[in-house]
């Protein structure tokens, strides 16, 4: 027999304004199961509380429904007061009665009224509550970032100099990414290696952590607190061991690729280090590009190599391993070169763009720190320089605005004048987005130190003749056309995220938009997170970004890690979906719908036949409670727990018999 | 594949060389056009400038007679044709409300919803056929063409879309296939100056005559196109061009069916090569062909 | 929005204008962010007193008065190189359609006044003839626009070559064009 309580706020004259709230109380003292109703100004204050912890006991009730404002302001408040009072903390519902109520009408009998049918609703459904046990999952202490450049490395720092064993992955074969290209930085103008380095060393030098490079994440299982993670170790084809990184092999090496660390601008080998302060700074051998491999011919670098290292038997090896939570810092990449035919981009050579720029400027960059043109190897005596190129787009499939740009071009431009003292500078821009901190004056610093000159307006062609690039552009707030001659033109190219993160989110389930970027739990308030738990997003990946925002990006990830993970036990709420396995038919069509992976295949043997079948089980600890699988069983084997199908017809129904109270109109 | 023929106005004129040498090359490579009966102007670039839905009406009506010869689709060798055949269409499938003020300026329902081809891209599919195979006759080896594809054949991209609007290739492929050598220059897609021939005809000469420069500097022979107002520009004003710039320019320029026709081995009188202002001949000859 | 011509005496932008002219070229005019890629590429920019990123600006602002009395959009070649290039999908050439057809209706001073001339010039030949009969085309623009002697230097080398017929094109279609004509002027006035 149902004993339920009733209690009605006025939340002050936030309800009690619009609902007659004594009649609403008056009229749920009439409705079958409910023994006692009353009203109050203030259900969550402490007296409120009170009130409703006493009539627990005085009544003995079996439920509760507070009939005040939305579950998502106070159902944890009341669940917490009910459960101190000695009852189960999922006995108690909540009636909205402000947010879908008084503060969306203005007629007092219509609101009255509808409170009412909607307390009606929930003082059915709680009768049919069951007691239900919070789920406790337990915590694997270990952390796994997938992306090794800054973002990646500072989340590494933070996690294990907070006492995490934590795992870092990066494909390529040394960590640094795209900071490690970088020249000097805005808007400092610190050299970007020195003090991207100390940070490398100090994280791979780290008891704690463990990296892997020339590796990928292969497959990811589980959930927040138990990952399975496989990493693919890619075949090195070098022991890191024996290797002293004397160099022989590269020197030696006769096959040529062109460089991805130097855009092209120049080939490395195909064994080979990326850049002369990669960690590991031992090398690898790309077997799509040795002769060896592909063709079965030279050896030269086993030959010569004196420690012995190169081993062509080598072979990809997948190590398996348990985390608790993962980071995801794969970073960015540029837009490909075919979208701006009008400015020759990937047909001009001397028509670059803004990374491959960096590495010229770089003193361990191919050309040595000279700014040349690529065609001739000349220094340029005018260089142009495009902003907005891939951005704020519409045409080319790219409107949003890569936000590193308008800096690092005013950087570029000045690096530019520092080198080549004579040269002539020209920037075409629409906006100038300076908003950090210090950079307004940065750009400042561009006109007024170095004669950079600023045009507004987009080009709207580049082509070539004699060697000269001819720039068609314009300034807008002069009015002009403008052509200018130049030996150099650099665009600054739209960001977009690095090659393959499509396929890794959905690896990690795990959303993302039609650019690749990850998708945050909440734009603004939770921009680490995702709606995967345990999963959580550091730097550009997520959307373009400059390095300090990246930094505390990547801190507030590792933040959030270290919260996860510092329970023993993580406690879930019970409102998750049951498997009745007597009425289970074996279809796994829940399985094909759930966005979480929560259903999983237990052996069983048939009671009847003693056959062994498999029959679907969500695992508590992962289900989320969207109750996507429910409309999807057939024979009606799921239910969610909390939401119970019988609950949930059971307020249909209260709803379709308007309740009278009695002595009305009869 | 049968086409409905659509020459437009200045074939019969002023661009007579373009209809015999097309005549003829679409026999020789066994491609079936029938000319529309009793078709109208499209309206061209006046049609536009002075009302949206003339501009639409003018084609809809040779496209609803287009249709009803039940062919495969249009094809035009004149790029503003082309264009306004096309965007005819596009305009009419985005807009209900464009569609019924155009029926009733026709007079009749708008069924005319045919595929419209520019003739390149029909050379195109046939070279892709392999119809050109064992053909051709003339050796044109050594020939360097310019191919100039001027505005409306590549823009805009998405009512044109059979080839890249910055850097196109169709009619270098064609250059290539009959065995001469296409030109690499920044001119391709450059207007001409189109229209304002009659009204403002120094800009003519000058946006012809920085695309003739060019071509000349690139080290062509010839010039291609497949238009004839961009040829009317290039060609019947070149006197006027070298007088404005200075520069003696003397580059022929010839109509893609009339390159493919002498590859197949006609005579330049067949082809109407003597009608143009600047004679090919003389540079034909100098490029090693014989003609 | 406002401003101050030279006399010192306010102007005031025209809502209504912006929507008229996005309405008649069926292309959003608001959107453009004043990149001046329309601009940059322009093969006839030079020519005009105004670009047409200008040109998109005053429509924005309302200023009807002075972007009608523009030469920019009579100058337009409709070469598409803007439409092709522009960041924002606008239909550049459509807008100039548009300001030309306004310009007519209300009488602004054509410059240069050869281009009108010549488009109402093509149109009176097609719907006296159904297709364009060259010779009369080029003998009446001529006329009207005062430049007698235009092209004639041409004319005794296209006669010969057969380039150019002294009679008429044969179309049996001539009357339903000029039907469309009258029908599409009705159906615009409403």
């Amino acid at each position: 027999m149902a004993r339920v309580g009733v209690f009605v706020c006025h939340c002050g004259s936030n309800i009690a304004a619009t609902v007659d709230v004594r009649t609403v109380a008056e009229a749920a003292s009439h409705f079958p199961g409910v023994v006692h109703a009353v009203e109050y100004k203030y259900m969550c204050s402490d007296p409120g509380q009170k009130l409703i912890a006493e009539a627990i006991r005085k009544h003995e009730l079996t439920g509760v429904v507070v009939a005040a404002c939305s579950p998502r302001m106070h159902e944890p408040t009341f669940r917490r007061l009910v459960g101190k009072a000695g009852l189960n903390p999922f006995l108690v519902e909540m009636a909205n009665i402000r947010e879908h109520c008084s503060w969306v009408h203005d007629d007092r009998g219509e609101a009255t009224a509808k409170s009412i049918e909607t307390l009606r609703m929930l003082v059915e459904k709680v009768r049919r509550n069951s007691p239900l046990e919070e789920i406790r999952v337990p915590v694997t202490k270990r952390a796994l970032v997938i992306g090794g450049g800054i973002a990646g490395i500072q989340a590494g720092l933070d996690l294990v100099s907070a006492g995490i064993e934590t795992i870092l992955v990066e494909r390529s074969p040394s960590i640094g990414g795209k900071m490690a290209m970088l020249d000097e930085t805005f808007p400092t103008l610190d050299c970007s290696q020195c003090i991207l380095t100390p940070k490398m060393v100090e994280f791979s030098q780290h008891p704690l952590a463990t990296i892997y490079t020339y590796a990928e994440v292969d497959s990811v299982s589980g959930y927040v607190g138990n990952f399975k993670v496989k990493i693919r170790q890619k075949a090195k084809s070098v022991d890191h061991v024996k290797c002293t990184a004397c160099g022989l092999c590269i020197e030696k090496c006769p096959s040529k690729v062109p460089s991805e660390f130097d855009r092209e601008l120049v080939d490395r080998k195909a064994i080979y280090v990326p850049f002369p302060q990669a960690v590991p700074d031992k090398p690898v051998i790309d077997r799509e590009h040795c002769i060896w491999f592909s063709k079965g011919k030279c050896g030269v670098c086993k030959e010569v190599c004196p420690a012995e290292a190169i081993d062509y038997d080598d072979s990809d090896r997948v190590d398996e391993h348990e985390v608790g939570a993962i980071v995801v810092a794969t970073g960015y990449d540029l837009i490909e070169r075919s979208l701006y035919g009008e400015y020759g981009y990937g047909k001009l050579p001397d028509v670059i763009d803004g990374l491959q720029f960096e590495r010229m400027c770089s003193a361990s960059g191919p050309t040595g720190g000279r700014i040349v043109r690529p065609s001739d190897g000349e220094v340029p005596k005018t260089v142009v320089f495009i902003q907005c190129v891939g951005s704020r787009d519409d045409s080319k499939g790219r409107p949003y605005c890569s936000r590193i740009c308008c800096m690092y071009t005013a950087k570029h431009s000045m690096l530019y004048k520092h080198k080549v003292h004579d040269g002539k500078a020209y920037i075409f821009y629409i906006d100038v987005r300076a908003g950090g901190k210090g950079y307004e004056e940065f750009v400042k610093r561009a006109v007024d130190e170095d004669r950079v000159v600023y045009l507004r307006g987009r080009v709207s062609r580049v082509y070539e003749r004699d060697g000269t690039l001819f720039v068609k552009g314009a300034d807008t707030l002069s009015g002009h056309q403008i052509e200018i001659r130049a030996d150099l033109v650099v665009l600054a190219t739209g960001v977009t995220s690095a090659d393959g993160a499509k396929e890794l989110a959905q690896k990690l389930r795990v959303g993302f938009d039609k650019y690749g970027f990850f998708t945050e739990a909440h734009p603004k308030l939770r921009p680490v997170e995702t709606n995967t738990p345990g999963v959580f997003l550091a730097g550009a990946c997520q959307a373009p970004k400059d390095i300090p925002d990246t930094v505390s990006q990547a801190g507030a990830a590792a933040s959030k890690v270290l919260g996860l993970l510092s329970a023993d036990e993580l406690v879930r709420e019970p409102l998750v979906a049951r498997v009745n396995e007597d009425l289970c038919i074996s279809c796994f069509a829940c399985e094909s719908v759930c966005p979480y992976g929560a259903p999983e295949r237990v052996k069983r043997k048939d009671a009847v036949t003693g056959v062994e079948i498999e029959k679907a089980y969500v695992n508590p600890g992962v289900c989320e409670g969207c109750g996507a699988c429910l409309p999807v069983c057939r024979p009606k084997a799921m239910d969610l727990m909390g939401f119970s199908d019988d609950q949930m017809y059971s307020e249909i129904n209260a709803l379709s018999e308007p309740f009278r109270v009695k002595g009305e109109g009869e | 594949m049968k086409y409905a023929f659509y020459p437009g106005c200045s074939l019969d004129s002023s661009a007579r060389e373009y209809r015999e040498s097309t005549e003829i090359v679409a026999g020789d490579l066994g491609i079936e056009m029938e000319e529309i009966p009793e078709w109208i102007c499209c309206g061209s670039t006046p049609a536009h400038m002075a009302s949206k839905l003339l501009s639409v009406t003018l084609p809809a009506y040779n496209l609803v007679r287009a249709r009803a010869m039940g062919v495969d689709g249009v094809v035009a060798p004149c790029a503003s044709c082309y264009s306004r055949l096309k965007t005819a269409n596009y305009r009419i499938a985005q807009s209900d409300d464009l569609k019924d003020k155009v029926e009733r300026a026709l007079g009749e329902p708008y069924e005319g919803d045919v595929p419209v081809y520019h003739v390149l891209e029909v050379l195109a599919m046939a070279l892709d056929e392999g119809r050109l195979e064992g053909k051709l006759q003339t050796n044109l080896a050594g020939l360097k063409v310019a191919g100039y594809y001027g505005c409306l054949l590549v823009r805009p991209p998405e009512i044109t879309g059979f080839d890249d609007a910055e850097d196109p290739q169709f009619l270098d492929r064609v250059t290539r296939a009959i065995g001469a050598e296409p030109v690499e220059w920044r001119h391709k897609v450059e207007c001409c100056g189109a229209a304002l021939a009659f009204t403002q005809t120094d800009v003519v000469l000058k946006l012809s005559g920085e695309i003739l420069e060019d071509a000349q500097y690139s080290g062509a022979h010839v010039i291609s196109v497949a238009c004839p107002l961009c040829h009317s520009n290039l060609d019947l004003r070149q006197r006027d061009i070298e007088k404005y710039t200075g520069i003696n320019l003397e580059i022929p320029v010839l109509y893609v069916t009339e390159l493919l026709g002498l590859a197949l081995g006609h005579s330049a009188g067949e082809l109407g090569l003597k009608k143009h202002s600047i004679n090919p001949i003389p540079a034909l000859k100098r490029a090693g062909v014989k003609v | 929005m406002s401003d101050y011509d030279e006399a010192g005496s306010q102007k005031t932008g025209d809502p209504d204008f912006l929507d008229g002219i996005e309405s008649m070229s069926g292309t959003s005019v608001r959107t453009c962010y004043q990149c001046g890629k329309c601009s940059a590429g322009c093969p006839v920019a030079y020519a005009m007193d105004l670009l047409p990123s200008q040109v998109m600006r005053l429509c924005q602002l309302g200023l009807k008065e002075e972007v009608l009395s523009s030469s920019t959009f009579w100058v337009c070649a409709s070469c598409e190189t803007c439409a092709t290039r522009c960041p924002r999908e606008i239909e550049i050439v459509s807008v100039m359609d548009a300001l030309r057809q306004w310009a007519t209706r209300e009488g602004f001073v054509d410059r240069p006044r050869e281009v009108p001339i010549f488009v109402s010039t093509f149109i009176k030949n097609l719907g006296w003839f159904g297709r364009l009969y060259e010779a009369a085309l080029v003998g009446v623009y001529n006329l009207r626009s005062g430049h007698l002697a235009k092209d004639m230097d041409k004319a005794p080398e296209m006669l010969l070559k057969g380039k150019i017929s002294i009679w008429p094109p044969k179309v049996r279609g001539r009357g339903e064009v000029r039907n469309i004509i009258k029908r599409v002027r009705e159906i615009e006035k409403e």
